[in-house]
């Protein structure tokens, strides 16, 4: 039975706030990147993230009846189908069902339930399932379909990433490698298709689609614009000093509109169970991840950093919530 | 038998007389593996060549000499079989995608290349770190029987031969970068010992 | 206690591993493989059984305030015995295990088990507690090694049960052992509680 009791402190007016209510949005601002990705990417899209999101989906409840035994149904408070279209955002869409089922299991088993499930968790489910396919799979992982192949799966005949371009010229020490690089515009719209470098994960061809993701929420007030912002500063800043010092690290502009930054600042990094709760911790927060994200991709193993810096960054959240508290109700400002 | 007190000459006594003990069986035990210590050493280096360069009855490692290539020093093992020449084991390292990689490539007198092995590297794993196996014969990179000099070995995506690790070129370019070095190498530490490139042809 | 009651406390009642959970550098750095987690254990179980006895037997010479550095030169000087006979009879695991042996000097197991079990008892009693320590340890390093090597590679001892390209490399690697780990202690204390 429900429990109609709940117990709380005053005041007590409800805003019409809820799990439900935030997840939804979250997903409503996914759909034109979605769209997109589907447009770019054809079938194998289509594929992977369904798979994803069914997995999700069944492992929550699976895990939440037979492993938890709890009553409550958390299956449909949009936190798991979230999680698989985030996860299915960061994989390419050439990859094999089972790897996606992997992947699926990890985030929800490992990166969510072993913690007791939503609001518990202290990384992001998704980014923990990608993490674990790129270290697990990693030629699978680092071998991205071109875009524009509509009917292609399996099959799809594979490209460089821009990333994986930069990291190329900053090997060789090389500037013009970067001329290869699809321009801003394209990066930004997300047609790159008959470009050298037009590869790459289903959610980081078209920064637009994230930006108008990032616009309706903003709209509606799912989150607040402190973590976004101060992350794409950040790097902004950071990798146009390193490109004014020598210029085979690549321009600011290309850091902003290639690879996972827009998705992970958008979408990963403002995950509101993993993310600091103070306006003041938020800037901290994404000032940090914007670094370290700039520090991997130019001096790291990986051409991407950003899933780890958003990791990294996760497991400092509880210390940056105990130093930028938020000013209890009332208090008065120590003299 | 009653406990020691903690006096200061006993604590003195107790600390002494038990590294003494110690310490003379460290010694004993130490003169005692000396000499199977040094020949399991020396068999692994031995090993190694032998895998790149098999059919030698001589003792590469020790008659190991080095070559200087623009600024860089190479070990060269020279392998002979009944006091003639068959090739040798080069050593020679490239910088890979996580750092120093270090191989063994054995070359047959006329320079081609027998076998490698990959000594030490730094790269991702499961990407990277498939060179050991990935130019060996049979796979798919083959780099064996060929030689550096005739066709100079390159990755397919700079025009050459050889089909680079799936998602790894970088370390690819880097590996057979080293086969290069150390087939020049080879051949520089050749020439100087013949002194005269006539023989080779 | 019996001796026998000593041996089987060590192995499944004070579990070293997933009871006591010390000793987990080498348990996590070691077990990349069965085998290399079974040469690691069976090398600390060589190590903690000598020096047990040889404690136990010394305890009355040894005066309570230096009593800490002399466990220390004993279990150090039997772990240089070990070394230099890995090194000369058993090079090819000593290259694999090399970094780690050097360090079950500092294993908390050894200093440990002097400490609580054989410097208060019979050396015969302390003997079987490093036996019985050191196979709880081997045991646990075995399963954890055959757990990672099977995902990782999809071999087990070597042996190949599923195609490589199933494995999951993260579990040959190091955030793949504290993972594993992890889930064994859980299904460990999962499988006691329902005893």
């Amino acid at each position: 039975m429900e429990n109609k009791l709940i117990v709380s402190l005053s005041p007590h007016v409800h805003s019409g706030d809820s799990i439900q209510r935030n997840m939804y949005g979250v997903l409503i601002a996914l759909i034109p990147a979605l769209l997109v990705s589907f447009f770019v990417f054809g079938l194998g899209a289509i594929i992977v993230t369904l798979t994803s999101v069914a997995a999700c989906l069944f492992f929550e409840w699976a895990i939440t009846k037979y492993i938890l035994k709890r009553d409550g149904n958390t299956l449909w408070d949009g936190s798991a189908a979230i999680t698989g279209i985030l996860l299915a955002f960061n994989l390419p869409s050439n990859l094999p069902v089972w790897i996606v089922i992997i992947g699926a299991l990890v985030a929800i088993g490992i990166g969510k339930m072993t913690f007791g499930g939503l609001g518990c968790n202290p990384f992001n489910p998704a980014l923990i399932g990608r993490v674990f396919l790129l270290i697990s799979f990693p030629v699978q992982m680092t071998s991205w379909p071109q875009a524009g192949q509509w009917g292609a799966y399996l099959d799809a005949e594979t490209g460089a990433t821009p990333l994986a371009l930069m990291k190329q010229a900053i090997k060789s020490g090389d500037p013009s490698v970067l001329n290869d690089l699809p321009s801003s515009l394209l990066l930004l719209i997300g047609f790159p298709e008959n470009c050298q470098a037009g590869a790459g994960c289903l959610g980081e061809i078209c920064a637009l689609a994230l930006l108008l993701g990032l616009a309706y929420m903003l709209w509606k007030k799912i989150i607040s614009w402190h973590i976004p912002i101060s992350i794409l500063a950040t790097v902004f800043v950071f990798s146009g000093l390193m490109h004014l010092a020598n210029p085979v690290y690549a321009s600011p502009v290309q850091h902003l509109l290639t690879g996972g930054l827009m998705l992970g600042a958008i979408f990963m990094a403002t995950d509101y169970v993993t993310s600091p709760m103070s306006h003041k911790g938020m800037l901290v927060y994404g000032v940090c991840i914007g670094f370290l994200t700039v520090v991997i991709r130019t001096f790291g193993a990986y051409p991407e950093g950003m899933s780890f810096a958003i990791l990294i960054m996760n497991a400092f959240t509880p210390l940056i919530n105990t130093y930028c508290k938020p000013k209890r109700y009332g208090e008065v400002a120590k003299k | 038998m009653k406990k020691l007190e903690s006096s200061l000459k006993n604590m003195i006594l107790s600390l002494t007389g038990f590294s003494i003990v110690a310490g003379g069986l460290l010694g004993w035990v130490n003169a005692a593996t000396a000499e199977p210590i040094a020949q399991a050493n020396a068999k692994a280096l031995s090993d190694a060549i032998a895998v790149v360069i098999p059919g030698f009855d001589n003792n590469p490692a020790e008659e190991a000499e080095t070559v200087e290539v623009e600024g860089t020093t190479y070990k060269i093992y020279p392998a002979t079989q009944g006091g003639k020449p068959i090739g040798a084991a080069v050593e020679a390292s490239a910088n890979g995608f996580g750092g120093t990689l270090t191989v063994l490539v054995g070359f047959d007198t006329e320079g081609n290349i027998i076998d490698y092995s990959l000594l030490s590297h730094a790269e991702t794993p499961g990407l990277g770190s498939k060179a050991s196996d990935w130019f060996k014969k049979g796979a798919k990179g083959d780099i064996t029987g060929k030689n550096p000099g005739t066709q100079s070995l390159t990755v397919s995506k700079d025009g050459g031969e050889i089909d680079a690790i799936t998602a790894s070129t970088i370390t690819s370019r880097a590996f057979l970068q080293a086969v290069n070095n150390a087939w020049s190498a080879y051949m520089n530490g050749q020439v100087d010992a013949t002194s005269g490139a006539s023989q080779q042809h | 206690m019996n001796n026998f009651k000593i041996l089987i406390n060590g192995i499944v009642k004070e579990n070293p591993t997933f009871v006591l959970l010390l000793g987990m550098c080498p348990t996590l750095g070691t077990t990349s493989s069965a085998l290399n987690g079974m040469g690691m254990g069976l090398a600390t179980m060589f190590v903690l059984i000598c020096s047990n006895f040889a404690i136990s037997g010394i305890k009355n010479l040894v005066p309570d305030m230096v009593r800490i550095p002399i466990f220390v030169v004993v279990i150090a000087s039997f772990v240089t015995i070990l070394q230099m006979l890995m090194q000369a009879y058993v090079p090819a695991l000593y290259a694999t295990l090399g970094l780690f042996i050097p360090l079950i000097v500092v294993n908390c197991i050894l200093l440990g088990r002097a400490e609580a079990f054989a410097c208060k008892h019979t050396p015969i009693a302390s003997l079987f507690d490093g036996l019985g320590i050191g196979l709880g340890f081997t045991i646990a390093l075995t399963l954890l090694g055959g757990v990672r090597e099977f995902l990782g590679t999809g071999k087990l001892f070597g042996i190949s049960i599923l195609p490589e390209q199933y494995g999951m490399l993260v579990f040959v690697l190091a955030p793949g052992a504290f993972i594993a780990l992890g889930y064994l202690i859980a299904i460990v204390n999962r499988l006691k509680k329902n005893n």
